[in-house]
């Protein structure tokens, strides 16, 4: 299996894509000549050509609906999102249009599109620019909301969400786009919907996505030099949910914490300890822990960034307290 | 002020066994307690300095109320002497099981209206994750009795698998027996089983009685404890103990008697948990509980039965040891009493009543002959058992008595 970075998984993906199927194309901001604001898109304009790789205007509303507009009529669009801060341009078309439009046309018009492009904070780019807003999309019946934290899973899930009939976000990380890993050549697919346990373990649950995987990870190593043993799920589709493989888990362990980089109100820990409760209760030993992103505007100052996001310190002192260690 | 029992709902200080300024670890002996069953002796759930002793001996509180305040030497705890087991208390290291705060005690130079913080109803809650709860459920577990080491006293988890590994105390010989599987298994009440519980406990009361009396020829059973008793002098085997032996026999030939009605199921316990109802002087009655008698040798029932029926009489049985019967034995033949109707202690399904050992002259193959006999009447819940259910068992009962070779094999 070759070592690749995530970015290097997504390219391959569009790339495999793209010459598995010719009605796949790629349009938004400096995704041509440029070869992608974060080079995922690199080399796609020289192979497939201007019809199939559009470099479009500053205008995410425009050219989302012409993506909607696509797909309507037999296309399967991706469209990407310099970042996912900007997709609040578009939202009307995403939400309004593609996600509803199966449903308005008694099942006949679908909108397979993909909506692509990191999201989450980089490295101080302040308020309007560091948004993790995975619950906005979330919340719309008619979209499915896809997070990898791994180069495997980012190739895998995008190849997956391409061949989708339903509109898919698609969320990356631009602090995850130079993350190597191993991925599988070729033909290589992940369902949508499953969730991957990234680290099996008994004695409490850790539920994060995208880049919080890896905080969640880091927490997990240092917990087990305490002797606490914690399993890492990756729900990796945010909607639809593998609840099942959740549940599994806090069966097995009675304790757990979700992570996620976002606001915590009406997060998607919110709506993840929801799922436990309900369908759990009688198994919980602890009340279920959620580690956020702080709930202000993403401060510019450095330390303060750093304040405001989840790291392995405050999921351990979570972890201590649902495991009653202290 | 802990809750030692279902039905305590104030207790009494006998005596502090630490003194003010005292260090105190988590477990030490703290205070004795009189309870409406028995006086016990509460262990502390934290250590530090006891600092403040607020119910002195011989006062009465009601369940819940702050007994004393243990804390850092140097913490102030002001606040919880005056509030005196109120709001406060909750972060404290303070000896309290369950939030209930009532009519504070007074401590000799508080104001006099100490403001009543946050009162929680009487006989609050028990505070228990719900998974211990689930497991408690299942291992047949009081939650009562356990003490909870989460926040606020929680009892989680952990609480619940130290409780059920130090399994149930037993004090007589002979091994320990954990049993294995659940305590009992529900079954929903039937319509007709609906019924008759709803006219029966309407013309009878709550709990139906009816009654069913036998005669047994207790001479095969006389001869066992006469000789047991002259190959071992020391065991001093009694009619009573070969009578809860023959009980459990009995009882898992017919587990349908093993029962307890539980408003919409009847509960089938798994384990047979026999209760000897045993008189205290200067009045009062206690049923301490001889747990898995159908596993026990006749030996081990008769070294546990003497040993708890000496400490209830002493009044010192463990809320435990009173409590989790599922049938009960009342005999009252050492009083000469012919025959008599025992009342159920529920939730059990039923009650045997023994009267006294009695040489009669019978007919035996047609000679009159000198014969023993026990007439025995057994009490049953209707809603649980009916009269031919009862009948059988009465009829194994007598049986197994009088071929007691049935409880060796």
């Amino acid at each position: 299996m070759a070592v690749i970075a995530f970015r290097e998984a997504l390219n391959q993906a569009m790339r495999e894509e793209m010459q598995r199927d010719e009605r796949v194309f790629l349009m938004g901001e400096e995704v041509g000549a440029y070869n992608g604001a974060y080079k995922v898109s690199k080399g796609l304009l020289d192979e497939f050509g201007p019809k199939r790789v559009l470099d479009t205007p500053i205008a995410e509303l425009g050219f989302t609906g012409l993506g909607v507009g696509a797909a309507m009529a037999g296309l399967r669009p991706i469209v990407e999102m310099m970042t996912f801060n900007f997709s609040l341009l578009a939202l009307d078309q995403i939400v309004n249009s593609a996600a509803k439009m199966l449903y308005m046309s008694g099942g006949q018009i679908g909108v397979p599109m993909v909506v692509r492009g990191p999201g989450g904070a980089g490295h101080q780019l302040a308020a309007q620019h560091s948004q993790a807003l995975e619950a906005w999309f979330c919340h719309v019946p008619g979209l499915k909301v896809v997070t990898p934290a791994t180069p495997a899973d980012a190739k895998g899930l995008l190849k997956s969400s391409i061949r989708d009939n339903n509109t898919v976000i698609f969320i990356e990380s631009e602090v995850l786009y130079g993350l190597k890993g191993e991925v599988p050549e070729g033909e290589y697919t992940i369902p949508l919907g499953i969730a991957d346990v990234k680290r099996p373990g008994n004695d409490v649950t850790l539920i994060a996505h995208a880049k919080m995987v890896h905080v969640a990870l880091q927490a997990a190593e240092e917990l087990e030099k305490e002797g606490i043993d914690a399993e890492v799920i990756d729900p990796r589709t945010l909607r639809p949910l593998d609840t099942e493989t959740i549940l599994q888990s806090i069966r097995k362990t009675n304790r757990a914490v979700v992570i996620e980089e976002g606001w915590p109100f009406c997060g998607i820990g919110a709506q993840i300890v929801d799922t436990i409760q309900y369908n759990a209760f009688d198994y919980l030993d602890a009340p279920i822990l959620r580690v956020t992103g702080a709930d202000v505007p993403m401060p510019y100052a450095k330390p303060l960034e750093h304040l405001c996001l989840p790291d392995k310190g405050r999921v351990i002192d979570a972890v201590h307290r649902v495991t009653y260690k202290n | 002020m802990p809750k030692g029992s279902d039905t305590m709902t104030e207790g009494k200080v006998l005596k502090w066994l630490k003194k003010e300024g005292e260090q105190v670890t988590s477990g030490d002996v703290l205070v004795e307690i009189e309870t409406d069953k028995v006086d016990m002796e509460v262990e502390s759930m934290a250590s530090g300095v006891l600092r403040k002793v607020l119910v002195q001996p011989g006062e009465t509180v009601p369940v819940g109320q702050t007994l004393a305040v243990i804390a850092k030497p140097d913490e102030d705890i002001s606040s919880l002497v005056s509030a005196n087991g109120g709001a406060a208390a909750q972060k404290a290291p303070v000896e309290r099981k369950e939030p209930a705060p009532v009519e504070p005690a007074q401590p000799a130079a508080a104001a006099p209206a100490p403001q009543p913080a946050t009162p929680a109803p009487a006989g609050g809650r028990i505070f228990a994750s719900p998974l211990a709860r689930r497991m408690a459920q299942e291992a047949g577990l009081d939650l009562a009795v356990i003490q909870g080491s989460g926040p606020g006293g929680r009892i989680i988890r952990r609480d619940v698998e130290s409780a059920t590994a130090a399994g149930v105390p037993m004090r007589a010989p002979g091994p320990q027996l954990v049993p294995q599987g659940p305590e009992y298994r529900d079954e929903p009440l039937s319509q007709m089983r609906k019924t008759i519980a709803q006219r029966l406990s309407q013309s009878l009361g709550p709990v139906p009685h009816f009654y069913l009396t036998i005669d047994v020829d207790i001479k095969k059973a006389r001869e066992l404890r006469e000789s047991a008793n002259k190959l071992n002098p020391e065991l001093k085997l009694t009619y009573n103990d070969i009578i809860v032996k023959a009980c459990a026999v009995a009882l898992t030939q017919h587990p349908d008697v093993n029962a307890s009605f539980m408003g919409n199921a009847i509960r089938y316990h798994n384990r047979i948990n026999v209760g000897i109802a045993v008189a205290i002087e200067g009045g009062g009655l206690i049923t301490p509980v001889i747990r898995d008698c159908n596993r026990k040798t006749l030996q081990q029932i008769s070294a546990e039965s003497k040993d708890l029926i000496a400490r209830a009489r002493a009044r010192k049985l463990k809320p435990e040891e009173y409590s989790g019967g599922t049938f009960s034995v009342s005999n009252l033949g050492m009083m000469g009493i012919v025959e008599f109707s025992a009342v159920i202690n529920p939730p059990e399904g039923a009650i045997l009543a023994v009267g006294s050992v009695q040489e009669l002259p019978v007919v035996e193959n047609g000679q009159i002959a000198i014969g023993y006999r026990c007439r025995m009447t057994l009490s049953c819940d209707h809603r649980v058992v009916d009269g031919a259910t009862g009948a059988r068992f009465l009829q194994s009962l007598q049986q197994i008595l009088e071929n007691p070779i049935l409880m060796a094999l």
